[in-house]
């Protein structure tokens, strides 16, 4: 089991709930896997600091996973088919823990809930 | 920096013994230390936008470490970091003014 970061980038027109959801269902990929969840960030609705498929918005949402390889893969494998995800990225870490990260203290700590 | 200091001295030689101990003109800066490295540093992040703009030129270029202090091995770090960003539209690629 190694620990991952997979922040991914959706398209502006969908809403909170349905970025929510969408997220909720990567998480369930992972925890099919045998893997664990340990952050569901929500970073809300971003100035993209270039356009991405004519699109100057997007909205970020940041998993914390612990997992194995197997299952990022198919992770990363949905997340590259799905129409709504306009760009993602998993970067490995060594250690992780459950603190919110930079994004969210900044945020002052809204999540789903908020707003 | 070493090499151009070393031509300085070199050119002034043939005028003389002027500038044996701590010339006119010779600046010995002395190098300020990482702002990376130490106890309190913050840590390397690529979600961390106001931490790496810090060390992005105003054109959204990676600055040089020679004008940054900071280390090497910080550098290579905060460029893969910078480089994730950028990946992520956090950072801009390119920005123009």
């Amino acid at each position: 089991m190694a620990f991952y970061e997979c922040t991914l980038i959706t398209r502006p027109d969908l809403s909170k709930g349905d970025v929510q959801k969408l997220v909720d269902g990567f998480a369930k990929i992972i925890t099919d896997h045998k893997g664990k969840i340990l952050k569901n960030e929500y970073w809300g609705l971003r100035q993209l600091a270039y356009l991405i498929n004519k699109a100057s918005k997007g909205h970020y949402a940041m998993l914390g996973i612990e997992a194995s390889p197997e299952a990022l893969k198919e992770l990363e494998r949905n997340l590259g088919i799905h129409e709504d995800i306009v760009r993602s990225l998993t970067v490995r870490f060594e250690t992780m823990d459950a603190s919110p990260s930079v994004m969210m203290q900044q945020k002052s700590g809204e999540s789903y809930e908020a707003a | 920096m070493r090499p151009t200091e070393r031509n300085e001295k070199f050119d002034r030689a043939p005028e003389g013994d002027a500038g044996e101990a701590g010339g006119r003109k010779v600046f010995f800066r002395r190098r300020k230390s990482c702002p990376l490295s130490g106890k309190n540093a913050p840590v390397i992040d690529y979600k961390d936008v106001k931490l790496l703009q810090r060390f992005v030129s105003e054109r959204g270029k990676i600055l040089p470490s020679r004008i940054t202090a900071v280390s090497a091995k910080k550098q290579r770090a905060m460029s893969r970091a910078i480089k994730r960003a950028r990946n992520l539209a956090l950072l801009p690629y390119v920005s123009q003014s």
